[in-house]
């Protein structure tokens, strides 16, 4: 109890990250950028998305784990943390698992400007 | 337990009470008050990716049904402004987690010092972000029922800007009176503050002129590109190729095609000048669809920033009257958390919508 309540003087409540740690991942994340934009022009393909994605948890991932202090915390507040992109994950993927369904007789309609039905008080046009 | 350690027990229990000006009442010691700021600001954090999260649903379900879309809308946008601005948003947030640093090791100086840095890395995005968008409404890139693309013949710095920059420099002229103000009264906290305000606000002019002048070298380079390619070969539009494309394009088909449409007076002129200046590829209308998005993203996550603007800025009016202790440094910390989110979310939306082939 002692050595708890002495004024200022005892050892900070959280982890104290090191400079050379923290610069060192800040330079890993500027290489991580500069990939991703100079990866754009690489021929990809269809994997080009991915490939963006990847770079974008990686950096995701270095930010949390050690700007965010995740790898030091409370387990509990990396579970509640990382449960919001199960939420999340769950949320999108349900979305366009329904909307998949009925996309063909979304693309049935005309398109914008080009009114090929009239609706319902529509302005009428001249053919 | 002898008379000795029960009065010094005693004594810890009233030191608690008595020590730390920033301990609230209901809370046992430092660390638990610590920790139980920190779960809160974690729950907070859950809730912000689910408020984004509906943004990244419409943008994954509009990706996935026209991707084309996407392929058209990418040409409107510069990823070297997103990629500088990705940078300056990292480097805000290694400032920033150095801040909380120094605070823990309670260094006054330096946390006011990376404070301040943060803030300005702040300020130089928000700057980069208006070039951004101001140069898009030039060009009449609004969200879709707006949408109304077109040739920019305006020359100088677009009224957009200037309506961006105009509250920066209001507060800009208003700490810096504030700060002089206040040094006249001897007030010299409320002097460092205000400055250190005053140099927030002006980074967000470094960042306008910097991506002015960027986008001036950038339309002066591809002038010079279209004027070699005229050089090289016939123009590349005339009446038949527009003509020739579906109906689903834009007016300008109509505003030379048969069916004219009752608006398409002026407008249409200025969208067929527009496509001679685009090239041969038509683009569809929807690309204002995208640009909905874009602007919903982009823009909730500028107002993001700007929350975190005002945060820091309570962090370091506190810092200045040197607040934090090795066992209370909680709100630099939290805010800090919050800040990284905004980067973390920057860190997602920079691939997505500038990084499209």
């Amino acid at each position: 109890m002692a050595h708890q309540s002495s004024e200022h003087g005892h050892a900070a409540a959280g982890h104290v990250t090191p400079i050379r740690l923290l610069v060192t991942i800040f330079v890993i994340l500027v290489a991580l950028t500069i990939l991703t934009v100079v990866a754009n022009d690489w021929p990809l393909g269809h994997y080009d998305l991915w490939v963006a994605l990847v770079i974008a948890l990686v950096k995701a991932t270095l930010v949390a784990l050690f700007f965010m202090h995740m790898y030091w915390d409370k387990g509990f507040n990396v579970f509640a943390f990382l449960s919001s992109f199960v939420f999340a994950t769950l949320f999108i993927g349900f979305t366009l698992m329904d909307t998949r369904h009925y996309q063909d007789s979304i693309r049935e309609f005309p398109k914008s400007g080009r009114p090929d039905v009239v609706f319902p008080g529509a302005p009428t046009q001249q053919k | 337990m002898t008379a000795t350690e029960l009065a010094e027990s005693v004594h810890d229990e009233q030191a608690h009470h008595t020590h730390g000006e920033f301990i609230a009442h209901h809370f046992d010691t430092a660390e638990q008050q610590y920790d139980s700021g920190k779960l809160g600001i974690w729950l907070f954090l859950v809730t912000e990716i689910l408020f984004f999260s509906g943004l990244f649903c419409a943008y994954t379900l509009y990706r996935s049904h026209h991707p084309e879309i996407f392929v058209q809308a990418s040409t409107f946008l510069d990823k070297r402004l997103g990629g500088i601005n990705t940078i300056v948003l990292l480097f805000s947030s290694l400032t920033m987690a150095l801040a909380v640093r120094s605070a823990q090791l309670v260094e006054r100086k330096k946390v006011i010092v990376y404070l301040v840095l943060t803030m300005v890395c702040a300020a130089v995005f928000l700057g980069i972000k208006a070039v951004e968008y101001s140069h898009k409404w030039d060009e009449g890139i609004f969200v879709r029922a707006y949408f109304n693309l077109h040739e920019h013949v305006g020359h100088g710095i677009s009224k957009y800007l200037i309506l961006f920059s105009i509250p920066f420099l209001v507060l800009l002229v208003g700490s810096v009176i504030a700060a002089f103000t206040y040094r006249s009264l001897g007030k010299q906290h409320l002097f460092v503050f205000f400055i250190s305000l005053a140099i927030m606000f002006g980074g967000y002019f470094l960042g306008a002129a910097g991506g002015k002048v960027y986008m001036n070298w950038k339309t002066a380079r591809d002038a010079k590109l279209v004027a070699a390619n005229d050089d090289h070969s016939a123009r590349p539009v005339d009446d038949h190729s527009s003509a020739d494309i579906p109906s689903e394009k834009h007016e300008a088909t109509t505003a030379n095609g048969e069916h004219k449409l009752p608006d398409s007076g002026i407008a249409g002129v200025a969208k067929e000048t527009s496509d001679v200046a685009l090239g041969p590829a038509h683009l569809d209308q929807d690309i204002g669809i995208f640009f909905s998005i874009y602007y919903c993203m982009t823009g909730l996550h500028a107002f993001h920033v700007i929350g975190g603007m005002i945060a820091l800025s309570w962090l370091l009016y506190r810092s200045i009257l040197g607040h934090w202790r090795a066992d209370y440094y909680g709100p630099v910390d939290y805010v800090g958390l919050y800040w990284h989110l905004v980067d973390l979310i920057w860190i997602f939306l920079f691939p997505l919508l500038y990084l499209i082939n």
